[in-house]
């Protein structure tokens, strides 16, 4: 095989087909896709609602601490059906490459998502390949759309219409890693890997808690804008309050220290692995104490809860007992000296 | 490193709340003048901790803020010329020029990178040689010493392609120019890496001329409180002296090594402050040694005259006589998605801050 | 303004340093100051060392606000 993509691979001929056969194929190996339909035949399930989501991956670098674009595809798509109580079963993965990229790298990214894949009992069984000229994409950029089944009782989850006072906020770990993982390759700031991202798919773990009974009314993955952000769009959409206590929000020292030297607010870092979750007030113990018997919930935290004060927005109880508010995050935050 | 531990932070913080609340009678106004602490302040929820009678005010101490429109609008005329490459601080890609904003002209397809340090610039340069790389040189007498070194090693180095594009600015003149105001503050803090770098005593001459008392204060909550605490002491007893809270890096004459390197490659000159006009000897200029690394030196060009909205009143805000609330642009058309003053585009300017974290003993409005 | 941070300092190379920020190590410039050893905490802004810290002085501003209490 040769060592890099060039436009061929995307032309649909003997070099696309081989790409498609050694990579793809050899990788994302599953019963639907091996058929080779050009549509993929899915078999039905009876009395289920279908979940359906679709997202776009163009992180730069394409490897970071704790993950890759690949991984990164998988899991996003993955947790955004499970945050709608939706159990994830079929990934479609489109693939734009830049002429010019090493097919080493990208059996890396392919052989990444493979695994997630496997892990979390998903299947790919569709995509598209195409290649654009060196220096129209960067590397290479992967689209997916995700597909579900979702049992009626947990279709108010998604919307959080049964959300009300005194529910309960819980996250399932320490803030701000990926983000910061991002940041701190990129810069080439930092010389140890102390910041690893968060990027994991979470359907075993919230399949768990529902599972077990726990009434969730309500789940966001906290990714781009960050935990903050998805508080305020919450207290905006239920037009409730929200009251969060600084004290109870997870974040690992070695984050926390870029996050203060470079002047990010963690609170505001994108996360690949973190979700909230709204649950009972009666059943936020029962709630925390399962997030934390599970591998993906360990350090998991009741951070606040839903109220009627301050309708639609977010206060922080800060850390030495003052009040604050928080918006949502506009633009993406900078490195600063100020 | 944690000098106290959460539990000693929190006893400490509580104690020196309530030591404020016991010894503070009279209504007064303080103001801080870094940008740092006005951050600091909002995000920690400082106001909602003092007595109502007690008003923290921000003054012109947010470098970006008071860079003026012709700086910006000149990085942007080099920004797009060919070969060049823009090297900046984070904090000044979303600064408002006359029209547009560096984000504005990177998305264009100008080379403007984000740095961290001045050194970074200097590494750009190396790695670029068929590069100019242009680094834009915001910031006061702490970050000043940084950008010397930078220029220094280049010539050790015989680096022709770096050059620096200097708003370099000195505290204690602004200090001046809102004391000459008259605006009624009975005590000010000041800012506590600036004076790591310089010594405490460059504020010396406002208890000394003004008699008003200055707390030289740290940056964490409790640093904040005990300043506060500090002054409230000195205006209740009618004191006025100068006193350093920040023990553990400042000390009354500075990092003289540090002043040594900027005063051999800058020297004081007039600038013009946003919102407070011209002030004498209030900027750093590449002094003459060093001028083949002074961007306005190598590439004098001539920029449009500048333009600012005429409704803004980031001038007023500055100068603590106004309140971002105050201003007729504030949420409606000015905001941190859209800023059209430059208050509003440093998330420590009086405007962004006050946005995002809501300061009004936390009224808890909703945002919008 | 002048966003700095404590950082250890962990190993020297010359005139740069590995510090420590809260266990994210990063690269800075000890151009600006003299005599720092491995394990002394300096004051970091924008990839340089501003000062040494001392910690021991925060017992200082404690003392000032005990000695400010004391004279009522």
């Amino acid at each position: 095989m040769k060592k890099t993509i060039t436009l061929a691979h995307g032309s649909g001929g003997k070099l696309a087909h081989k790409l498609i056969h050694d990579v793809f194929m050899n990788y994302f190996e599953n019963d639907i896709l091996l058929k080779q339909t050009d549509s993929a035949i899915l078999p039905g399930i009876e009395g289920m609602q279908l979940a359906m989501t679709t997202d776009a991956y163009v992180v730069q670098p394409i490897f970071f601490p704790g993950g890759d674009i690949g991984k990164l595809a998988v899991c996003g798509t993955i947790n955004d059906l499970a945050v709608a109580g939706a159990e994830p079963l079929y990934l479609t993965a489109s693939f734009v490459l830049e002429e010019g990229l090493h097919i080493e790298d990208l059996i890396r990214v392919v052989q990444s998502m493979s695994a997630e894949a496997h892990k979390a009992g998903v299947k790919i069984v569709a995509g598209d390949t195409k290649v654009v000229n060196h220096g129209q994409c960067d590397k290479l950029y992967i689209t997916t759309t995700g597909l579900g089944t979702l049992k009626p009782e947990f279709a108010p989850i998604s919307t959080g219409d049964e959300i009300k006072s005194g529910d309960a906020i819980l996250i399932n770990g320490p803030v701000a890693n990926h983000g910061m993982a991002i940041v701190s390759s990129r810069e080439g700031l930092t010389v140890n890997g102390s910041i690893q991202s968060d990027c994991a798919s979470l359907n075993d773990f919230i399949q768990s808690i529902l599972e077990a009974g726990i009434h969730v009314k309500f789940m966001r993955d906290a990714t781009r804008g960050g935990l903050a952000t998805i508080l305020a769009e919450t207290a905006q959409a239920t037009g409730l309050g929200i009251e969060i206590n600084e004290d109870h929000i997870p974040i690992t020292e070695p984050t926390l220290g870029l996050c203060e030297l470079l002047g990010f607010d963690p609170l505001y870092v994108a996360n690949e692995g973190k979700i909230i979750m709204i649950v009972p007030e009666a059943e936020k113990e029962k709630a925390l104490l399962l997030m934390q018997n599970h591998p993906d919930g360990s350090q998991a935290s009741i951070i606040g809860e839903i109220t009627t004060d301050h309708p639609g927005a977010v206060v922080l109880n800060t850390a030495i007992g003052g009040q604050t508010v928080l918006g949502m995050l506009s633009g993406e935050q900078l490195p600063r000296i100020c | 490193m944690d000098i106290y531990t959460p539990f000693q932070i929190k006893q400490l913080t509580q104690q020196t709340v309530d030591k404020i609340h016991a010894l503070s009678a009279k209504p007064i106004t303080l103001m801080e003048v870094c940008g740092g602490h006005t951050m600091a302040i909002q995000k920690a929820g400082i106001p909602s901790l003092l007595p109502p009678h007690i008003k923290l005010i921000s003054g012109p101490g947010c470098p970006v803020c008071v860079t003026d429109l012709e700086y910006i609008d000149r990085a942007i005329t080099y920004a797009r010329l060919p070969h060049i490459i823009i090297a900046t601080f984070g904090d000044l890609m979303r600064v408002p020029g006359s029209n547009e904003t560096l984000y504005d002209v990177k998305a264009e397809g100008a080379d403007i990178r984000v740095v961290y340090s001045a050194l970074e610039a200097l590494r750009l340069a190396r790695d670029y040689p068929l590069k100019k790389v242009i680094f834009l040189a915001i910031g006061f007498e702490t970050t000043a010493p940084g950008t010397a070194v930078a220029i220094r090693e280049a010539q050790l180095m015989n680096m022709d392609n770096l050059m620096v594009l200097s708003a370099h600015k000195l505290m204690p003149p602004a200090m001046e120019a809102i004391l000459q105001e008259g605006i009624p503050i009975h005590g000010y803090l000041a800012p506590g890496h600036v004076c790591t770098i310089t010594g405490a005593d460059i504020f010396q001459f406002i208890p000394q001329q003004y008699h008003l008392p200055v707390v030289v204060s740290g940056f964490e909550s409790l640093d904040i409180l005990q300043s506060i605490l500090l002054l409230v002491y000195q205006i209740e007893k009618g004191q006025s002296r100068l006193e350093i809270q920040y023990k553990r890096v400042v000390s009354d004459a500075g990092n003289k090594k540090a002043q040594g390197i900027l005063n051999d490659v800058f020297e004081p000159q007039a600038c013009w402050w946003r919102g407070l006009g011209i002030l004498p000897k209030s900027g750093l200029k590449i002094k003459h040694a060093y001028k083949s690394f002074d961007a306005r030196e190598r590439l004098p060009m001539e920029i449009p005259p500048t333009q600012e909205n005429e409704a803004c009143i980031c001038g007023e805000i500055l100068k603590g006589l106004k309140t971002p609330p105050d201003c007729p642009l504030y949420k409606t058309i000015c905001h941190p998605d859209h800023p059209i003053g430059a208050c509003m585009v440093s998330s420590e300017g009086a405007c962004q801050a006050h946005y995002r974290y809501n300061q009004s003993s936390c009224n808890h409005e909703s945002q919008t | 303004m002048c966003l700095s941070v404590p950082a250890k300092v962990i190993s020297i190379s010359g005139l740069h340093a590995k510090v420590s920020v809260r266990g994210t190590l990063i690269e800075i410039s000890l151009q600006l100051l003299d005599d720092i050893q491995p394990g002394d905490y300096v004051l970091v802004h924008a990839g340089f060392a501003l000062e040494k810290i001392a910690p021991e002085r925060a017992a200082e501003t404690l003392k000032l606000i005990d000695d400010m209490e004391a004279q009522d």
